[in-house]
């Protein structure tokens, strides 16, 4: 039976095609993005069947060399690693697609060795959803990270720069972490997360609980770009090359969001979570001064990456809040918004690689209206997905903002609710200035060069993925009460 | 309140060395040193995972016929070794890219100093 | 007959002519006749359900789950079928005007405006048939951004600034909508409009009524230009003529007085907004736009201008008379929706047509134009008589009904008002009227009457104007529909 071995066949997807694309790409480099396209296909078709066979038979817990835990190490596919994999792995899909081009004129000659990291990265974003057990998690996340410092490094030139202060917090946090993990298994004496679950209830009052809780959160707030810990972020993602932003801005920070879903509601369990102290209030809190934080930051950006990365910032912000309030509504919401978000950011980000292929920039003051008239179905989709940002119905990112808003109306919470609504505003701020720029004339601009623009839309591989992106941020709209209704029967209490 | 301090002297070395790691990460200018504070922060998390596996009286993890299987107490924890064989490859790969980076870094600038660096970038 | 797709076919009808219009975008013909096509397959289809809704039936119609527990939902009860009625059949003079109007005045980007209309009035008509709070929303949203296009049409820097300040207070609106929204949610669990209202049973401490009744009144108050949040109202009129005679004077502002009838007479209830006496607070604040409004459209020399201060004041008639609560001040209020359409639209026709024909904007410069205009100034001399309340066209009647509302509640205050603002928004229309016909123009020479593409639809809008105030039943019902529709708010009440 195939299903009982999917959570293993789609991390080892990866590892196969990491080790096939330098074998092909030395022989033939061309070989290497269809190489990924494929692998990351097998695995988003892996993906969908598992999901699929999750809503039929439950979850599949996978034991490696069938030792049973805690002894061995397991792969547990249930409702929430699921529908993380799948959402990770189709946008990557799509990203791969659209980085045919880019990789040509951005890092020529580099095409191999990139495609690989993706792959490698990518195995470790997913064995980071997929492990049980907490040390295994730690090597995934390494393994992850270590791809992800490479991919930022290959860039622009401050890139590396950027790649190394991420790796210098990211590791730190990363060690964090481990450090958390080991206080954990001093006083359980166990790794596997189902196991640990079991136990922890009885050490609620240790001190040393609350130090490992606040340690992991700490650990994993950083992947996260959980304010305070953002630093890294904006430079990583603006100076990084345009697939390596497309690749790890809608995936990276989520996985990280998962393993706190992890953390809180699957390890410690929410009561644990606020025993000794009011942790998922101070997530929230965080979560929110991050929110607005990163909305008015964005604000201030003329760098359309830039001012994409610190809307991130804003929308990790989001998933996080969703965490904290800890009902049933929340956690859908958040959950609705991990797909909406990586689905739009995935979007917009790789429009802003395509305007970086055909213009070199993407510094949105000199947008002007021969945008429109060069690429109107590239400008088309980015009004969808940046309408949708800024959570207008009937597109997607109305829906999770709905359940959002309804989840801190269920806990009373009234000052999360206004930063919900106040981010909106702000968002729209910042992407109607660009809707403005492209879609009316630039009175200081010549207007006879604006009449001679021609239409010079980007290619069928990059106006693909955007295209599929956008209309499905129309479809989710439409469809998000299947979704939620299968997220609520996700919710762990 | 002394045995306190000498009771966990082991915790106590992993705590400084921990905050060495730190405040080479944090407040050290030259990119290099930073490195360094990030080996020392990591090995600190080594330590510690290393120390909380022994224990008094015991011997190593491998089977003595003059201890019985049954009496694990005289064996060590071997999983936490183990483990920190995988975070100390862990750890090295990572001072790999890190020196890769490194030499990137000063390829383009021509310096490792942070604050010329945000100088240049700016 | 089997009407339940009816409300649908009528929403999408409008939706499936954009493609078609982006498609002839370089056939102007071809693309005019899908808009007009549109319009009339739009107007049909509202008109089969009026027989119903006379019945004081509602055909619903339940498509698919937007979240689950709440369907896309549509409800074309008679309120809504009296809405869809209005706003259809006022689009199709507009597609007609449209054609006259940016031809004439050779505006750029004609298929963007076509097309934006079109996602407008499906927006329009959705809000109209809307069975839920969430599905409102929807299309209220949808129909905030289907006007922004519109709004900024001209592309001058006026024009951009308005169109930031117009989503700048619509989007506010819309997330205090949707938070009112989670909040009933939340205490009730249904969000489905009921005659008489949902919120009647749930148990709710009044801080969190009053929270909610203000969060209601920002999301619905700013498309009702209620003040002080009507400032986007006077800056939209940066847009096309067209756009200000149907959006600004029919479709936005009356789905916002659309909305405060569906959250007094549907969401709270009449007896809740008597019982916490929030009533009174819409009183005071649309009694006070009233007289303020008028007064500020006096110092108003640009045209367009002043009548959108007039709609200010007139949309806070509408909000006046659902305030009063009584079956009398809701019919009026009711009726006025449909009497200020018709004269309103006709007054922003014909200063569209002067400013295509004549480009000029401004009352100063409107001297001796009767004698060259002689149709369009005959239309607005009935549009603004109709407004001052003067019979017998159809303004006196509803301002009849919202005052003997105001007696039936026993209130003399509202009645003051209503007498004195007949006599302001004389008092700014008639110099008008005075300049066009008894002053001597200049350089009026080469000029003679706007285009027949738009002087027919003003002479028709007039004519319905004054037909309406004879006959309120004509054609459409309109009489018996408002009074339907305000009995039912009581007579559900008390089940």
């Amino acid at each position: 039976m195939i299903e009982s071995h999917l959570p293993a066949l789609i991390a080892l997807t990866f590892v196969l095609f990491a080790i096939m694309i330098p074998a092909f790409g030395l022989w033939r480099p061309s070989t290497s993005q269809p190489l990924a396209v494929l692998g990351s296909g097998i695995a988003s078709v892996l993906s969908l069947y598992g999901f699929a066979s999750y809503l039929q038979t439950g979850s599949i817990r996978y034991f490696f060399g069938g030792w049973e835990p805690p002894v061995g190490i397991e792969f547990v596919y249930d409702g929430l690693s699921g529908f993380f994999i799948l959402v990770i792995n189709t946008v990557a899909f799509f990203v791969f697609i659209h980085s045919r081009k880019i990789a040509r004129t951005e890092y020529p000659g580099k095409e191999m060795p990139y495609f690989a990291l993706a792959m490698l990265a990518l195995l470790g974003f997913n064995g980071m959803i997929l492990t049980g057990d907490l040390f295994n998690l730690y090597v995934f996340l390494e393994i992850s990270s270590l791809a992800s410092y490479a991919l930022i490094a290959i860039g622009s030139r401050p890139a590396p720069y950027a790649a190394f202060r991420y790796l210098i917090i990211g590791t730190a946090g990363g060690t964090l972490y481990l450090l958390g993990v080991g206080f954990l298994y001093t006083i359980t004496g166990t790794l596997n997360i189902i196991d640990m679950a079991a136990m922890l209830p009885n050490f609620a009052a240790d001190t040393s609980v609350v130090a490992a809780l606040i340690l992991m959160v700490v650990g994993i707030g950083v992947k996260a770009a959980l304010f305070p810990m953002h630093g890294w972020l904006p430079d990583s993602y603006t100076y990084a090359s345009s697939s390596s932003t497309a690749l790890i801005a809608p995936i990276g920070t989520k996985v990280a969001a998962y393993i706190l879903f992890r953390i809180v509601f699957y390890l410690f369990g929410v009561e644990l979570t606020d025993a000794v102290i009011p942790m998922t209030t101070i997530i929230g809190s965080l979560a929110a001064v991050g929110i607005l934080y990163g909305s008015i930051m964005a604000i201030a950006q003329t760098e359309m990456k830039r001012m994409l990365a610190y809307s991130s910032v804003s929308q990790i912000g989001y998933i996080i809040m969703g965490l904290s309030l800890a009902n049933p509504l929340g956690f859908a919401g958040a959950l609705l918004h991990v797909l909406n978000h990586a689905v739009m950011k995935a979007c917009l980000f790789l429009i802003a690689g395509s305007l970086r292929m055909k213009e070199g920039h993407s510094d949105i003051s000199l947008f002007d209206d021969t945008y429109r008239k060069k690429y109107p179905w590239t400008m088309a989709w980015f009004s969808v997905a940046a309408i949708s940002m800024v959570g207008l119905p009937p597109l997607a990112g109305f829906f999770s903002k709905w359940y959002l808003a309804l989840g801190t109306i269920d806990n009373e919470n009234w000052i999360f609710l206004a930063v919900i609504l106040i981010s909106s505003l702000l968002n729209a701020v910042y992407f109607f200035r660009i809707l403005e720029n492209v879609y009316m004339m630039n009175p200081k601009k010549d207007q006879k060069e604006a009449a001679d623009a021609e239409r010079n839309e980007v290619s069928f591989s990059m106006m693909f993925p955007t295209s599929v992106l956008a209309i499905a941020l129309f479809v989710i709209g439409f469809a998000n009460a299947a979704i939620v209704g299968i997220l609520f029967d996700v919710f762990p209490m | 309140m002394l045995d306190f301090f000498l009771g966990h002297y082991a915790y106590w070395f992993v705590v400084i060395l921990l905050c060495v790691g730190l405040y080479g990460i944090l407040f050290k200018k030259n990119l290099v040193k930073k490195t360094i504070g990030l080996a020392i922060f990591q090995v600190s998390v080594v330590l510690y995972f290393v120390s909380i596996a022994s224990k008094w009286d015991a011997t190593v993890p491998v089977r003595d016929a003059n201890i019985p299987v049954e009496q694990v107490a005289n064996y060590l924890n071997p999983l936490p070794h183990t483990l920190m064989l995988t975070a100390i490859v862990v750890g090295v790969a990572t001072l790999g890219v890190a020196f890769t980076l490194l030499m990137a870094i000063y390829n383009r600038y021509g310096t490792l100093d942070e604050q010329e660096l945000l100088e240049e970038i700016q | 007959m089997d009407l339940t797709l009816v409300p649908l076919l009528a929403i999408l009808s409008s939706l499936a002519a954009v493609p078609l219009i982006l498609w002839s975008s370089s056939k102007p013909n071809l693309r005019e006749t899908w808009t007009i096509i549109a319009a009339l397959v739009k107007f049909g289809l509202v008109m089969t359900l009026l027989p119903s809704a006379l019945n004081g039936e509602s055909v619903t119609l339940h498509l698919f789950d937007l979240a689950p527990g709440l369907p896309l939902a549509l409800n074309a009860d008679p309120l809504g079928v009296f809405f869809a009625v209005i706003a259809s059949g006022l689009w199709i003079f507009t597609s007609f005007y449209s054609i006259g109007y940016v031809r004439g005045h050779k505006e750029h980007k004609q298929t963007r405006y076509y097309a934006s209309f079109a996602i407008c009035l499906s927006a329009t008509i959705g809000i109209a048939f809307s069975g839920n709070l969430l599905t409102f929303i929807v299309f209220y949203e949808l129909l905030t951004l289907a006007t922004y296009p519109l709004v900024i049409h001209t592309e001058t820097d006026d024009a951009i600034k308005a169109g930031r300040k117009y989503l700048a207070f619509t989007l506010t609106a819309g997330l205090l909508l949707i938070a009112a929204a989670g909040m009933v949610y939340y205490y009730t669990g249904t969000l489905d409009f009921t005659p008489g209202g949902i919120l009647g049973d749930a148990d709710i401490p009044y801080h969190m009524m009053l929270v909610m009744f203000i969060l209601f009144l920002g999301g619905v108050g700013v498309k009702a230009g209620i003040m002080p949040i009507h400032g986007w109202l006077p800056a939209a009129m940066a847009a096309p003529t067209p756009v200000s005679s149907l959006l600004h004077a029919v479709a936005v502002v009356k789905s916002g007085v659309f909305a405060v009838l569906r959250v007094v007479g549907y969401v709270f209830g009449v007896d809740v907004m008597g019982d916490y006496g929030f009533n009174e607070i819409l009183i005071v604040l649309s009694g006070a736009t009233i007289l303020i409004a008028s007064l500020i459209a006096f110092a108003q020399d640009n045209l367009k201008r002043r009548l959108a201060y007039s709609t200010v004041g007139h949309l806070s008639y509408i909000v006046l008379g659902i305030a009063l609560l009584t079956p009398l001040g809701i019919q009026g209020g009711i009726m006025h929706i449909a009497a200020h359409a018709t004269m309103k639209i006709t007054l922003f026709f014909c200063a569209g047509a002067i400013i295509v024909n004549l480009h000029r904007e401004n009352i100063s410069n409107l001297n001796g134009i009767a004698k060259v205009m002689p149709w369009t100034m005959g239309a607005f001399v009935v549009g603004s008589m109709g407004l001052a309340g003067i019979p017998p066209i159809n303004g006196f009647f509803s301002k009849f009904f919202l005052v003997s509302g105001s007696l039936e509640g026993d209130m003399m205050i509202p009645v003051i008002i209503l007498i004195v603002s007949g006599l302001l928004n004389a008092g700014y229309f008639f110099p008008i009227i005075h300049r066009a016909y008894f002053r001597k123009g200049e350089g009026l020479e080469k000029y003679g009457e706007a285009s027949p593409f738009m002087v027919v639809p003003i002479i028709v809008t007039a004519t319905l104007s004054v037909l309406f105030g004879l006959f309120p039943n004509l054609f459409f019902n309109f009489f018996d529909l408002a009074s339907q529709i305000s009995t039912s708010l009581f007579n559900s009440v008390s089940p």
